[in-house]
């Protein structure tokens, strides 16, 4: 180990606690019909992993294709598949659930101190949806893809397309019922179930996130489910509500749809800035500087999401003064995440900081997604927005916060929780080195993609002028560099399971109450429910905590 | 939250009823927990049929002409007779959960199957409103008609409402009232049917006794759903059937 | 910015787009974006500075090996309102000095020479006002502002100049516009932004900005004989609006002549100024758009027109300022056999005598 703060048993004489979540019961039905969240977190995480590569796959080969100006490796029509089935997949089959539904799902219940999420049969049935969702997208893919883009804009998607939309749609209504419910069991969790002691404002940070995250997917997620239906009847029916001949109007669809979808990008994120509010305070030893400022800030985020949508289309004809109100609210919304990464650099101030993976990955995030959140603000304000949307700069600002920002967390969540998850440490040294890599093939990838969109290469292009190849070259270089960086991971997590050191209790030296049990936990997390008696992030109480059991050990 | 030497002590000795799960500290937990997911829900359903009203709200207000003549094609004691059946349905949902809480089997029973027979009878009469829509090609997507709208005095329910002719292209508008018709009380159906589905589910279930014994969680969160579905019929009513009836 | 230092602007400029790193600047808006945008770069720049120094600094101060012992602090008010404060204030300098760029990109000058610009898949088709017409080309002279009306045929597009920092959505069913006045005589790129299906990345074509005189020279060879307006007016007399919209004492519809631009007063109570937009609304969808004193008895042309014909009709009734040749087709259309030239919408158009249909 390269630090200090990592305290593991005596190797020698460590072992596995023998009665765990995990080896409770055995058998495939034990799994498949469990109302464990625990359990529930591992299939989840089983199965976004899938989607994730299967999503990779198709960024491999958009980036394959755009090393030649022409468009030569494969037919336009397959390469419009192929972006759109990535968007689809990373979107709605990875970013959406990857936080809340693995290690949200994981650690709910353990940091309010309750024995289970509230509703446990109604979990299991958000993945078997999700699992459902995977197959109609799979099965879309299997029989020669859909190629509306992620965004099945109208009416393009309802008139001129013969490809599997109608699959497609039906796919991600089951996904989008399947967050509604994960949602709605956080909400309904840290409402009803918190422990004795633990109020609101003990609550960890990451609590409050979710909490935010949740409120985003109960309210904003139906919205993008009237979308479908709509989407559907007028395919099948041929209804008229987005047919200009017939009186419809095609900008209704585009309300409908970024209603949600703008609210979907904080879905994604939130939870992420949970993980990383954990992480910091964990390896710097302190309580999150301005707890109150970050848990009202995430808060703030969900409200104001649900008033910007309308960014998305400020060059869509819609009248110029709703874009002042946009564009206000926009700047707006941008606040509350610049408060998060001051608020998080503080909190190293006078700490006392160990590197290990899960650091790493925070201090990637926040690098990149200030990056990411900044050319935000370059698209929110109106004029701007003009020249940038619509091309590389946009799918390069969304990189930077999805993948720079929410996926180096969610890899920071993994790892920081796997020995809790898996009572085994990950080889600290090899997955440094992942991190590292990770972060010099993104910046290698997407920033170049800020340059193309500045001399306005649009997006969704197979082809495209030649004298933007050597930018495209550079990016995917890049990204063949990335694509080691997230295989590495799958390789020593696995390798892990089996070989990593025992952990123990506490290998990080954390506060919070899923640190105080077992790793892995018991099925029914704590034998008694606990009594919280102080503050979120009290290493004060956690020395004195230390000190005793030294004491009655010795 | 509420006083933990209780809950230690309960919890230990596993002094709970058979219907509370062991993830539950107290029955009061559970029944809060059940009841708040339910409110929660019934928010992502008003959120559904919202993008329905925006769409609806838009459309009225650019087809205004069409929206009325569309409505009038409407049958006023038709929609007024399901309205008071939906409320009635209601009141015996009402009654049912207080009969539960009460502990009166018969009763429960009794007022479950009333709710029951009235969401059949609502579906009936949507039914019978449905075939006429069809008969008259009033269904938009399937030979969408536009005669009744710009002669009126070829059809009953525009000469009885004294409609004007529409020119045609305000005319061919009314398929999109009617599109936003059939949309949200199809949805509305939807619902309902699955409700009626449930309540069939639940009369075996209230006949051998699972609500009547203090575990009233599922009648009193499926009467919430059911007061919903009303709430909604409420609001599509005078939207769809009410528009400029009786003009000044 | 450009006049702080016209000389190090146009260095620093030219240097951008040497490494490719910036489109040319060939517009008079292209500055004034490229303005904002450099403060933008510059606000991001030392933002990001700040983060990376402090993360940085904390993290070689703060190292465990040389501060064992963490402090717990609570936070700061101070520096919790700093850095809300501070940042708000600067993306609100970004927000009103964008909006004054966006309403300055789509509110164009009175004196823009409009063309329409009508997007299908996967292709532009651009039509002069004098009948020239091309496809994935617009020639445009050199200092003169020119507006786009743009249309959808079929599904989104988005009309995009990167060198202009233009960009406008052409939707199918309304009409949308931009303007702009091109800087420096070139070719540059036209790209479709918005994707519209298997050929979007071809819908591609060139601005070709053209000095005046080769302007002339250009408008001089391209036409194909008859204006847009000329072809418009061939529309009015085949689909016989002429039989309604003209000056005799009886006329059915209103008299278009100087129609365009007036305010009229609707049937429905309100006022409305007649633009592009209005005039096809009041073609595809007149019963909404009846001026006051007349019946709602015109037929729609949904379906019997194409957009290039309504552009045509448009520009015709934009141009309107006489009813004389009017009343000449009037006179032809009432020699003609029966069958010939009346509208094929839903009611037959009244012959053209005046005669009044109950």
């Amino acid at each position: 180990m390269s630090s200090t703060v990592v305290a593991l048993p005596d190797q020698s004489t460590a072992r596995i606690p023998k009665v765990n979540y995990l080896s409770k019961e055995n058998g495939l039905l034990s799994w498949l019909l469990t109302g464990d969240h625990k359990r529930i977190a591992i299939l989840y995480l089983i199965s976004i992993t899938f989607f994730f590569f299967i999503g990779g796959a198709m960024a491999g080969l958009i980036r394959l294709e755009l090393l030649t100006p022409q468009s030569d490796l494969m037919a336009t029509d397959t390469y419009n598949k192929v972006f759109t089935m990535h968007g689809v997949i990373m979107v709605f089959l990875f970013l959406v659930p990857s936080v809340p539904a693995t290690i949200g799902n994981f650690l709910i219940p353990l940091m309010v101190g309750a024995k289970d999420l509230a509703l446990p049969k109604v979990n299991l049935l958000s993945w078997y949806l999700y699992v459902f969702a995977g197959i109609m997208v799979l099965y879309t893919m299997i029989s020669g893809g859909v190629d509306t883009g992620w965004t099945f804009t109208t009416p393009l998607s309802t008139h001129y397309l013969n490809t599997h939309v109608l699959s497609t749609g039906i796919a991600i209504f089951i996904a989008g019922f399947s967050s509604i419910f994960t949602g709605l069991n956080f909400i309904v969790t840290i409402h009803k179930m918190r422990a004795p002691g633990m109020t609101w404002f003990r609550l960890p940070l990451f609590v409050w996130s979710h909490y935010a995250a949740s409120i985003l997917m109960v309210l904003g997620t139906p919205v993008l489910a009237i979308a479908i239906v709509l989407v559907a009847l007028e395919r099948v029916f041929g209804i008229g509500v987005f047919d200009p001949t017939r009186g419809g109007d095609p900008l209704l669809f585009q309300h409908l749809f970024w209603f949600y979808s703008h609210p979907a990008v904080y879905i994604m994120i939130l939870p992420g800035m949970g993980v990383i509010s954990e992480v910091v305070s964990t390896f710097s030893r302190k309580r999150v500087f301005g707890y109150t400022a970050v848990a009202f800030s995430s808060v703030a985020i969900a409200v104001f999401g649900f008033f910007v949508w309308e960014h998305h289309m400020f060059i869509m004809g819609v009248s110029n003064y709703s874009t002042l109100v946009f564009s206000l609210l926009t700047m707006l919304v941008a606040v509350p995440s610049a408060i998060k990464i001051f608020n998080w650099s503080f909190t190293l101030y006078r700490g006392s900081l160990t590197f290990e993976t899960p650091m790493l990955y925070a201090f990637g995030f926040m690098g990149l997604f200030t990056i990411g959140g900044l050319t935000g603000v370059f698209l929110g304000s109106t004029g701007t927005d003009i020249h940038f949307t619509e091309t590389y700069f946009i799918v390069a600002h969304f990189h930077f916060v999805m993948v720079g920002g929410m996926l180096m967390a969610f890899l920071a969540g993994v790892h920081f929780w796997w020995p809790k998850m898996t009572g085994r440490m990950y080889p600290e040294k090899i997955s440094q080195l992942a991190a590292v890599v990770t972060f010099i093939g993104f910046n290698f990838t997407f920033f170049p993609q800020f340059i193309l969109g500045m001399l306005g290469m649009p997006r969704r292009y197979a082809a495209y002028p030649p004298e933007f190849q050597i930018l495209n070259v550079f990016s995917t270089a890049g990204a063949s560099i990335l694509g080691v960086g997230y295989l590495l991971p799958i390789l020593y997590l696995t390798w892990s399971l089996k070989y990593g050191e025992i952990a123990g209790n506490n290998p990080w030296q954390a506060t919070g109450l899923e640190w105080q049990i077992q790793s892995p936990p018991l099925t029914e997390n704590f034998p008694e429910i606990p009594i919280m008696d102080h503050e979120a992030y009290d290493y004060e109480w956690l020395e004195r905590q230390q000190q005793r059991e030294a004491q009655s050990v010795g | 939250m509420s006083d933990s030497p209780a809950i230690a002590q309960a919890a230990e000795h596993h002094e709970h009823p058979p219907y509370q799960r062991h993830h539950f500290e107290t029955v009061a937990q559970q029944f809060d927990a059940a009841n708040f997911a339910m409110w929660l829900f019934l928010l992502t359903e008003i959120m559904f049929f919202g993008g329905l009203f925006m769409a609806y709200l838009l459309y009225r207000n650019w087809y205004f002409h069409a929206f009325v003549a569309g409505s009038h094609q409407l049958s006023l004691l038709w929609g007024t007779l399901n309205t008071t059946v939906l409320i009635t349905s209601s009141f015996t949902m009402a009654m049912g959960v207080w009969c539960a809480e009460m502990r009166k089997k018969g009763g429960l029973v009794l007022c479950l199957v009333l709710t029951f027979v009235l969401g059949l009878v609502f579906l009936g009469i949507k039914t019978i409103e449905y075939t006429e829509k069809i008969e008259k090609h009033h269904v938009p997507g399937f030979h969408y008609s536009v005669k009744s709208f710009v002669d009126p005095a070829s059809d009953k329910e525009a000469t009885e409402a004294h409609d004007k002719p529409l020119a045609p292209d305000m005319a061919q508008k009314t398929e999109v009232y009617f599109f936003l018709y059939f949309a949200m009380t199809g949805m509305h159906a939807l619902h309902m049917i699955i409700g009626i589905c449930i309540l069939g589910y639940m009369i075996f279930r209230a006949q051998a006794g699972a609500y009547t014994t203090g575990h009233v969680t599922f009648v009193e969160n499926f009467g919430l759903y059911w007061h919903f579905v009303d709430i909604i019929w409420i609001f599509l009513f005078p939207l769809l059937y009410l528009i400029a009836r009786f003009p000044a | 910015m450009s006049h702080i230092s016209p000389v190090l602007w146009q260095f620093f400029v030219k240097w951008m787009t040497n490494f490719a790193l910036f489109p040319p600047e060939a517009s008079t808006i292209a500055p004034q974006m490229d303005a904002l945008i450099f403060f933008m770069v510059l606000v991001s720049l030392i933002g990001l500075t700040i983060v990376i120094l402090l993360v940085t600094s904390f993290s070689i101060l703060y190292h465990k090996k040389r501060h064992p012992v963490a402090v717990q602090i609570e936070g700061s008010t101070l520096l919790e309102a700093t850095w809300t404060i501070i940042p708000l204030g600067l993306f609100l300098i970004m927000f009103v000095w964008g909006s004054l760029i966006y309403f300055r990109v789509y509110t164009p000058p009175a004196n823009a020479m409009n063309i329409y610009v009508v997007g299908k898949q996967w292709m532009w088709k651009a039509e002069h006002p004098g009948g020239q017409h091309e496809i994935n080309s617009l020639h445009i002279p050199v200092g003169r502002p020119i507006q786009l009306t743009l249309i959808s045929q079929d599904v989104f597009h988005s009309f995009s100049i990167p060198a202009f920092r233009v960009k406008r959505e052409a939707i199918p069913g309304r009409y949308t516009s931009v303007w702009f006045q091109a800087t420096t005589p070139g070719t540059y790129h036209l790209f479709c932004t918005q994707y519209c299906g298997t050929n979007h990345s071809a819908m591609i074509g060139d601005i070709v900005v053209l000095s005046l005189a080769d302007y002339k020279k250009w408008l001089a060879q391209s036409t194909s004989g008859a204006s847009l307006a000329q072809n418009g007016e061939r529309l009015f007399a085949s689909l016989s609006c002429n039989a309604c919209h003209n000056d005799r004492p009886d006329a059915r519809g209103p008299n278009l002549v100087n129609v365009y631009g007036s305010k009229l007063a609707l049937s429905s109570g309100g006022s409305v100024t007649a633009d592009d937009a209005y005039l096809r609304e009041a073609i595809l969808n007149p019963s909404q758009h009846i001026t006051q004193g007349y019946s709602p008895i015109m037929p729609t042309y949904q379906g019997q027109i194409s957009e290039d014909g309504v552009i045509a009709l448009v520009e015709y009734i934009k141009n309107l300022n006489s009813n004389y040749r009017v009343e000449q087709t009037l006179n032809t259309t009432d020699l003609l056999p029966e069958g010939e030239g009346k509208a094929t919408g839903a009611k037959p158009a009244p012959a053209a005598k005046g005669a009044v249909n109950p």
